[in-house]
């Protein structure tokens, strides 16, 4: 069974939706600023930079939608609503439409108020919602009730790589014929206190406070960690065949899937990229592909000092002689890292550039690592095959050693 | 000391608006919050815990059941606050 790509949703530290935040990768835009929050100097947070939303969910959803939904869910029902339009509002049955929505962190800004709310002003005071809010299901759950979808909601959680692990689940449930149309993507709302500390604990962010728009800088030799990022993004999946009977415009197809693990270490990628090149051939081999046939990857690329190498390698090794024909993007040069939203934001990224023929650029990248030796699209967009099928592998990887490539091609 | 009907039926209101996006216009003291208002008991919870915050009240759970109508609820929180 084929699936294919209908609708494309997202809202990102560069736009509020897909026309605005494609324009902005395409200009090579950053979307990283200071952070403007009182609680950074309050609690003395050792990073204050993030790609904030461009667009906050408050401009664009109800006052009761965003009092009951943990920022998270908020951002992936905004995602959601722009996809489902796209796809053109498909007709299904509630019973062949799936929902696959996930998240890293989960409903972090709602657990942590709870907590102040028992700390400052007693236990009573917790609200009923909170549980509701705070589940790290909660975004799949929203968006399933938006659309009233009855063949299953996932929330599949494998910290950075959730959003890429969505989509291929999503992939799945089409393929083994659960449903006619997945929605699938993730979300992220994690800019708070607590995990900047922590991530920053880890010495895994840019300390490049004094110039936000250049902290995030994969595959520059001065990078030095990576910028958080929030947002959602979230794919209109179909098979081809439910696609074709409704007469729907097939943006793209996801062709494959590869996941792997790494067995090797709670947050360190193995070294050598294997469980990284692993995933990349499995999305090449399900897809009935050739490495020949690659123009283009989005890397996870996320700017820290040890991982980019690994992935560049893991390229490599994959591509051998036909490593200069493959464009590598790191467009979290421009949005930050979003996480659990990172493999679904960087899959709309991929499905674009297949759509309009043109690789993102890669900001910041003054100094190529000489060690990479990857085709790296560094500051401007770059063009990708004008004619024939040319097909794209999005990279995501998490902490644990969860490893997630997916294959897309052009419609 | 009893607080005045009227000002815990617009403060009520309020909270009633503020979860649920009905109009606050719309909360009006004969109304049943499930029946007329559509609301749920997830929210009718809610809206009870930020009653009692904002009128320093204690509204026990199985006094909850009994306030159909926001008259209802007005009247327990007015003779309570």
């Amino acid at each position: 069974m084929n699936v294919v790509v209908t609708g494309l949703g997202t809202t990102s530290p560069i736009g509020g939706d897909v026309p605005t935040t494609w324009e902005a990768a395409l200009a090579g835009k950053s979307g990283v600023r200071r952070i403007e929050h009182e609680w950074v100097e309050q609690y003395n947070v050792p990073v204050t930079i993030a790609g904030q939303l461009a667009v906050t969910p408050d401009q664009v959803l109800s006052r009761p939608e965003t009092k009951r939904m943990d920022p998270s869910a908020q951002y992936a029902l905004v995602a959601t609503r722009e996809a489902w339009a796209d796809a053109g509002s498909p007709e299904v049955d509630p019973y062949r439409l799936g929902v696959v929505v996930s998240s890293g962190i989960g409903g972090v800004w709602t657990l942590l108020d709870a907590w102040d709310t028992v700390r400052d002003r007693g236990a009573e005071r917790v609200l009923p919602l909170t549980v509701p809010m705070l589940m790290p299901n909660s975004p799949a759950a929203y968006v399933e009730l938006e659309l009233g979808a009855k063949a299953g909601a996932h929330a599949v959680v494998s910290a950075c790589a959730s959003g890429a692990e969505a989509i291929a689940v999503a992939y799945d449930m089409i393929q083994s014929g659960r449903a006619d149309i997945v929605v699938a993507g993730g979300t992220e709302a994690a800019i708070h206190a607590l995990p900047i500390s922590a991530f920053a604990a880890m010495k895994t962010l840019s300390k490049r406070l004094d110039e936000p728009e250049k902290a995030s800088r994969p595959y520059d030799v001065d990078r030095d960690g990576f910028v958080l990022g929030e947002g959602a993004a979230i794919v209109v999946l179909e098979s081809e065949q439910f696609a074709k009977a409704r007469g729907a415009r097939i943006r793209a197809r996801l062709l494959g899937t590869g996941r792997t693990a790494d067995g090797y270490h709670i947050a360190a990628p193995e070294p050598t990229g294997d469980g990284q090149k692993r995933a990349m051939t499995a999305a090449v081999e399900q897809g009935g592909l050739t490495l020949g046939d690659l123009s283009h990857i989005n890397a996870h690329a996320t700017s820290t000092p040890v991982g980019d190498p690994i992935e560049a390698r893991g390229i490599r090794d994959l591509l051998g002689d036909h490593t200069d024909n493959v464009l590598v993007s790191a467009t979290k040069s421009m949005t930050g890292h979003l996480l659990g939203g990172a493999g679904a934001l960087e899959s709309v990224f991929t499905i674009k550039a297949l759509e309009d023929r043109v690789a993102p650029p890669t900001i910041n990248v003054d100094n190529p690592d000489p060690d990479l030796a990857i085709n790296l699209v560094r500051n401007a967009p770059a063009a990708l095959p004008a004619s024939g099928d040319i097909a794209a592998i999005n990279n995501s990887f998490g902490f644990g050693g969860h490893n997630v490539a997916l294959l897309f091609a052009s419609a | 000391m009893a607080l005045p009907e009227n000002e815990v039926l617009e403060a009520l209101a309020e909270i009633v608006a503020e979860e649920t996006g009905i109009d606050a216009a719309e909360v009006q003291l004969e109304k049943s919050f499930t029946d007329d208002l559509d609301i749920d008991s997830l929210s009718m919870m809610t809206i009870v815990t930020l009653a009692e915050e904002k009128f320093d009240v204690r509204i026990p759970d199985e006094e909850v059941k009994n306030l159909v109508t926001v008259g209802d609820a007005v009247k327990f929180i007015a003779n309570q606050a």
